[in-house]
Order: C-alpha cells, then structure tokens, then sequence
C-alpha cells in the first residue's frame, strides 16, 4: 500500500502491498528494464506504481497508446535482451491478440513476462472473459498467483521462466488478487544494469513450419518445469483419495471450505500455480490414487478440461476417476456453473452437496423481518456519474439537444466512465456499448445506411484517452467513405476510469517527463473531419453546439472538454455550492425537482423538512453546473478561485 | 492473539468515493507493522462511481487466509453509510457482530429520483440493533467536517474502529501509518479526524446507543 514497501531494500522485511504492488515489486526483484501497459482494471495500478520509481530503478515506464503498442514496445526491449513487462486487462490481451500469436512464434530474448488481469465476476469489466483459452490458443505458458505473496513470487520466477525458454510467460491474475491486500515478505532487489543489444545479424522472425515446432518443444519443456515447480503445491493427507485441484484465490477458498466443513484431514488440495502447459507428470502423480477429484477454479473449466484430457489420454495409470466441477454444474456459484466468482461458501456448499458433510452456516439475519423493520425494501445502489462529472452535462446537453431535433437521433458509445451512458446516470442515452473505440466503427456503419432510407442522426461518444487508443482508424473509415454521423469526444483531459493516467493528448508521460503532445485538433485536422470545441459546463452553449452539429453531414467531431471533477478538486479547496432556501420554491415552482430528480447529480439531494432543495456538501464537487439550470436560480455558487 | 478471534473478520463498508478503500488500506498496513498477518479483499474500479463498496480485512497471527470471509462470519463491520450497513449485515452479519456505523446518508440515485425510499433512520437503527450484539452509532462526516472535511470521515471510521478495543493491536499502530502515508495538511487533518473518532468510541461507555444523531437531510 505504500510505494515505500515496493521499493524497500530490506529482504526479509514483510510489508503491506496490494495484489498489483506486489507484482511490480516482484518485476523489481527480476530486474525489470523496460515496462509499458495501457490502464486497465484490474492490474491499472501496477504500471503506475513502477513509473514512480521508474529513476531510482533506472527503468523505463509507460502509459502506451494501446495494449498492442504496448506488447510491442516491450517485445523491442526483450529483443535487445532487457527483462520487460506488459501489463494489460483481458480485455487489453484481445487487442494485443495479433502481435501476441507472432510473437509467440519469434520468441523473445530477455525475459518477457505479459501480466493479464482477469476479472471473474466483472467488477469492472464489460464481460468476465478467461484469457487463459486465449493463452492455450497462442502457445504461452501461463501461471497463475493464489495470493498478494504469491503475485510476487510468481512475477518473478515468470522472468526466469520466459529467459530460459525464450519465450514470453503470461502471469495470470484475477481481481482478488490484483486488487487485494496483504502482508509480502520481501525477497532480494536485482541489480540493474543490462544494456540493451541488437546487432546486425540478430533476427526475430515470425516464419515457416519449424518455428512451430520450436513452440511445442518450449511448451513441453515448460510442462517439465512445471512439475519440480515450487508454484505447484500439495496440502493434505498422503494418497489422498479426494483430491481437490485448485488455481488462483480458489486455493485459499478451498482449504477455507474443507476447515468450514471439518475435512482438512481427509481431503489433499492441489494448488497448480502452473495452469498452462499442465504440470503433467506431477498431475498424474496425484490422479494416481485420487477416485474423485473436484475443481475450484475462476472462470471457465479450463484446468477441469484439460486435466480430463490427460487422464483420459492416462486412463490406463490412473484407473476410475469421478470428476467433479463446472461440466457437470457440482462447482456452481449462484449464477450457475462457470459464471461468476467462487467464495468459500460457493465452495463449502459444493464440496458439502459432492461428499455429503453437512455445512453448518451461521445463521443469517431473516431478509423479510428486516425489510419489514426498514418499512421498505433495500434501495439498490446502482453506479452513477461522480457529483460534478462533465459527463453528466454533456449527456444532458445532447439528450436535450435530441429532443428539440425532434428526428429520433441515435447515441452510441462504448468503454469508459461515458459506459454510464447506458444507465439511469447517462439517462439510458447509449444503445450500442462493446468495446473500446467501437462506437465510432458502428456510427461509421450506420453512419452509409441512407442509401437504404436510413435517415436518423447518429451520435456517437468516445471518451479521450479512447480516442487514442481505439477511434482513429475508424474515423479514417468514416472520411474515406463519406459516412454520416457526430462524433463527440467527452474530453476529461484525462483515462478517468482507471485512476488517471495520461495519455498522448496529455503534456508529460507515465514518470512525470514532459511529452510532445498530441492534440486531438490536430489528428481530426489532418483527416480532414470539420470539428468544434465546447465546454460542457456551458450547458446552453453545448446544446446549441450538438443540435447545429446534428443537422451537417458527413463525419464531423465535436469536442466536449472539461477536466474531470475528480482530478480538477484533488487537493484543492472546492467551491462551496448552496441552495438559497429563499429563492427555492420546493414543489410549487413546477420544475418536478429538476437538480435532484431530473439532472440527477447526487449531491443535489431533497430536505423533505424544508420542502426545498439541498446540496450534500459531503458529495457536492462544486461544478456549479446545477446553479446554471436551476428555473428560479436558487442555487448559489462561492468560488474559491 | 489472545481473547481475539483468528482469524478476526472486519468488513469496511461504505459508497465509493467515500474512501472506503483507504481506511482498509490504513488498517491493514497499521496490522502489518503490528506483527500480524493480514489479507483484504476490495473491490473498486466502476464502484468507485458511486456504487457499494466493501472491503474485507482479515487479520490473523500466523496463518494467511484467503480475501473473502464468509457469510455469516464477520466480526465487525464498519459502516461508512447506513443503509450500506444494512445490506452487508444482511448476508456477513451474526448475532455476535459488532457495529460501528456512520449515521449520514448518501443517497443513491433511485431514492434521490423518488423510485425507491430512503428508509428512516429510525427504521434502519431498529434493523441494525435487531441483527447485531453491540452497535455504535456516531455521527462521523460531521466529526470529520469539525475537523476540517467531510471527506475525512474515512478516518474518524478507523478511529472509531483503532478505540474500540476490538483489534488486537494498539492505537500507536494507526498513528505512524497515517503519519506515513500522508504528507502535509492531508497529514493534519487524517491525524484530527482519526483522534475524534477514537475519542468519540472511547467516551460512549454504553454500546447499544440511543438514536440522537439526526441524519442530515431527509427525502
């Protein structure tokens, strides 16, 4: 938790880091010379922590432009025989997916170890994809830490790992691992110091049928690794007849299941910090005296599958085997088998419904007697736009300016804080949401659809930093083609979601060194696409900019910039924000409590004492925005600057 | 670790933005430098937008656990909001747990919108004492705005939690991991707020709490 324990040079020491801090320490520990990422949850945090001791390690760090630049970038160092690291979500692994299946042909030369944060239940994530089937699909080994500790330790011993094989070593990691807390004994810190090296006759070539079968050796030979590796443990009674193969956090939910369920004795847990290539002959160890095995993995059966295939392809040794898991729905979470997360309860259910020990849960507060205690049900929190957030009086300006265009316009969009879009927040204004930089390919679609008599306006939102990363070659497509449609950049000057980090519109990069920006103006310019620029806080000057924009042709920008409200108060006094009891008129002024009920900004919230409005000064950022489209202008804004 | 349990459960619960995550991050560097072993299980990113938030700390002597305690088995529970209090109480609460709860409302968006009700403060004290053994009410943003911001109310929570005789290490622990987490003003204020949540536990001699603290605002 603190940058200090990363960087502590006291081996021996345990220190409090988060899942993420301990994978850059970890990556410390290796050496690491070269790391690049592009934020995602939930490993955004790891790149981060590293650029801040980016000089104290002589290290070079950064925010990419994307998760494929980013792969590549650090490919180029591996190249030149550095140790480096890329760090993206799964999602990041998808656009990366193309540099990394060459890649994984090529091979690498420095250590290149590629951190994937995988999200089971997403948190915060469009989907909970398993990037582990892609990690099979593109020949990378693929460990996987079950704690805080263990993302170090596991970081680490990839470097080596992906040195020795010249090959590059997917670590694995889900949220309650990345973004989890805990106690890290601290291993040694490599010196730095390697110089980089690529000279005339060195080749890295992604060609011919034999490289292929390089591949396959270097996965074999991982398989062999695997099998004396000290990520591969065994807990539990020798020759164990139930056996229960477990990966990731599922390893500590499984030895907390079978203690909940007095079986710690009778029961072995096989925790596989290698998930891909199976560690096959330790496997095979173990399925020799086990008659049932039961799996405890996030998110998909991918371990359970695979391992059904070894023994299958082993049935002569292991004998009758009863498996347990995802496939035939025994491991199953309350969203069914292979969705969602698993706990220890999820666990310690299934592991009580396949042996048949009684679970003795505590006994819960009866739901309905406490519903009834309340007088209401329990009010759902769903997600909302921060108080003061640009978003809000962008989305408003245009759903208003929609409505006095009066044609039925469409709003598209996709990934970012703008995904709130979809929801109550956004006022439900997005239609489309996949992912990043998708809106502005689908506008460009629906944008040459008038051919067929398709004549709605189309809109599409795109946040900054999504700009960058994913936005450009569709809006080429679109001036190439003369399609039809707004795009509007929800500037916040900033990659909001993920804890703001810069990106290339930004003046200094990931370690705080100035950059050579690269205005947004300039790229829409240079492809020829008329653009405007707006600040949303203006809400009368935004909407009249959306609805003149809305009745041009042709592919055309609108910029909405305003920094976020986050980043604009942090560590600065804020505007203080009030409603002048006076001036609000409550229910008979007819605006049906426009700033709480209809604006929805949740610092504007309603005094049923007073029958007036009020302001949560604990929530309140001190936009002022509301002070602008309050009817009786009740509401008073006292600047501090 | 004595009279406390092993391992000692303890959900930080609250609305993102509200700082949730970094009065776990304080208990858990202050349980480390304590000597003990500690894992949190949190969950931000979108819900850093306004959404539930829920940390789980577990605090133990010698060996790790995992990041989720389960249902039914939390020790304490700090709550930053009412109404998130209740909800985690729902399904990690026994009649054993104790309850440190803010009394300010953050209302979510369906309440603010006139679609759901807030429930009553009285209500949601009848719900809370109705499933929990000892339960302390304080009003903890406005200790924090007495100190110099509602924002603060993170660290009159730990305060709270660091006086309540509960962990099974000393106030000292909180002190210095504060003092090294933050600099300057934020140092300052995070300090003040923190001693006014201890002292407020601290002076309440009787647990189960009257309701006296009015809620600010109601719907």
């Amino acid at each position: 938790m603190t940058i200090m324990g990363v960087c502590c040079d006291k081996p021996g020491v345990k220190v409090a880091l988060t899942g993420n801090e301990s994978i850059a320490r970890g990556a410390l520990e290796a050496g690491v010379g070269y790391a690049s990422s592009y934020p995602g949850s939930p490993t955004a945090e790891v790149l981060g922590t590293l650029a801040k001791l980016a000089r104290q390690f002589n290290l070079y760090a950064e925010w990419s432009i994307n998760e494929k630049v980013a792969m590549e970038v650090a490919a180029a160092a591996s190249f030149t025989g550095l140790r480096s690291l890329v760090i993206m979500k799964a999602d990041g692994l998808n656009v990366a997916l193309d540099f990394a299946s060459a890649l994984a042909i090529s091979g690498c030369r420095g250590g290149m170890v590629i951190v994937v944060g995988d999200d089971p239940g997403a948190h915060s994530s469009v989907r909970e994809e398993d990037s582990r089937n892609l990690c099979k699909a593109l020949h990378l080994p693929v460990l996987e830490p079950a704690s805080v500790q263990e993302a170090k330790d596991v970081t680490r011993e990839a470097f080596s790992l992906s040195e020795s094989l010249q090959l590059p070593v997917v670590v694995r990691c889900v949220t309650r691992v990345c973004h989890a807390s805990g106690d890290v004994l601290l291993g040694e810190l490599a010196p730095a110091g390697r110089r980089p090296a690529f000279n005339q006759g060195d080749r890295v070539i992604t060609f011919s049928i034999k490289l292929h079968a390089l591949q396959e050796q270097k996965l074999a030979r991982a398989s062999d690794w695997a099998g004396n590796s000290r990520l591969n443990s065994y807990h539990g009674p020798g020759d164990a007849g139930r056996l229960v193969i477990a990966s990731g956090p599922c390893y500590m939910y499984a030895l907390e299941a079978l203690e909940m369920l007095g079986l710690s004795e009778q029961v072995g847990v096989l925790k596989l910090g290698v998930t891909w290539p199976l560690p096959e002959k330790l496997l095979l160890s173990y399925l020799k005296t086990a008659a049932e095995v039961v799996f405890a993995e996030e998110v998909e059966p991918f371990v359970e599958d695979n391992v059904m295939a070894l023994a299958a392809r082993h049935w002569d040794e292991v004998g009758k085997i009863k498996f347990y898991g995802k496939r035939n729905g025994q491991v199953a979470g309350p969203n069914g088998p292979g969705i969602g997360e698993l706990d220890p309860d999820v666990l310690a259910q299934s592991l009580s419904a396949i042996w048949g020990t009684p679970y003795t849960k505590p006994a819960l507060p009866a739901h309905q007697e406490i519903f009834d205690l309340l007088g209401t049900k329990m009010p759902d929190r769903e997600l909302a736009l921060c108080a003061g957030c640009p978003h809000r009086a962008s989305f408003w300006s245009i759903r208003t300016a929609l409505e006095l265009d009066g044609r039925g316009g469409i709003v598209l969009g996709d990934i970012g804080c703008y995904t709130l879009g979809i929801a109550r927040t956004g006022y439900y204004l997005l239609q489309t949401m996949h992912c990043m930089g998708a809106g502005v390919g689908i506008a460009s679609g629906l944008g040459k659809l008038d051919c067929f008599g398709f004549d709605k306006p189309v809109i599409t939102v795109v946040g900054d930093s999504t700009f960058y990363h994913a936005a450009l070659p569709a809006l080429v497509n679109a001036r190439y083609h003369r399609a039809s449609f707004m795009c509007v950049v929800l500037d916040n000057e900033t990659t909001a979601m993920t804890g703001h980090q810069p990106h290339p519109g930004r003046e200094t990069t990931a370690t705080g060194e100035p950059a050579d920006t690269v205005p947004m103006e300039e790229i829409i310019r240079g492809i020829g696409i008329p653009y405007a620029v707006q600040d949303p806080y203006d809400v009368e000057a935004a909407i009249e900019a959306v609805y003149r924009m809305l009745q041009q042709q042709g592919p055309r920008v609108l910029i909405l910039r305003r920094a976020c409200a986050l980043a604009a108060v942090k560590g600065k006094q804020k505007n203080r924000v009030y409603v002048d009891p006076e001036k609000c008129i409550g229910d008979s002024c007819g605006c049906s409590r426009f700033c709480s009920k209809v604006f929805a900004c949740p610092a504007n919230i309603w005094d049923a004492e007073s029958g007036k409005a009020r302001i949560d000064e604990a929530v309140c950022n001190g936009c002022g925005v509301c002070a602008t489209l309050c009817p009786q202008q009740a509401i008073v804004v006292e600047r501090t600057v | 670790m004595g009279a406390f349990h092993e391992p000692l459960n303890i959900i930080v619960t609250g609305v993102g933005g509200q700082g949730n995550v970094l009065a776990s991050q304080v208990i858990s560097v202050a349980a480390v430098e304590a000597g003990y072993r500690v894992a949190v299980g949190e969950t931000f990113g979108v819900s850093q937008r306004g959404g539930s938030v829920m940390s789980h700390v577990r605090i133990s002597h010698d060996r790790p656990y995992g990041p989720l305690i389960p249902r039914g088995r939390a020790h304490v529970i700090a709550g930053f909001e009412p109404v998130e209090t209740v909800r985690v109480m729902l399904d990690y609460a026994n009649p054993d747990t104790v309850i440190i709860m803010n009394n300010r409302p953050n209302y979510p968006l369906g309440c603010l919108l006139g679609e759901d009700k807030y429930p009553q403060p009285q209500k949601i004290l009848a719900a809370v004492q109705k499933m929990a053994g000892r339960v302390h009410v304080l009003p903890a943003t406005e200790l924090a705005k007495e100190a110099g911001s509602p924002m603060a109310a993170n660290m009159v929570m730990t305060g709270a939690l660091a006086g309540s005789g509960l962990l099974p290490f000393g106030r000292e622990y909180f002190v210095e991991t504060i003092k090294s987490l933050f600099k300057d003003h934020i140092r300052e204020l995070n300090l003040k707020a923190f001693t006014f949540g201890l002292e407020h536990i601290g002076s309440n001699v009787a647990w189960r709490v009257s309701y006296n603290e009015n809620f600010a605002g109601n719907l």
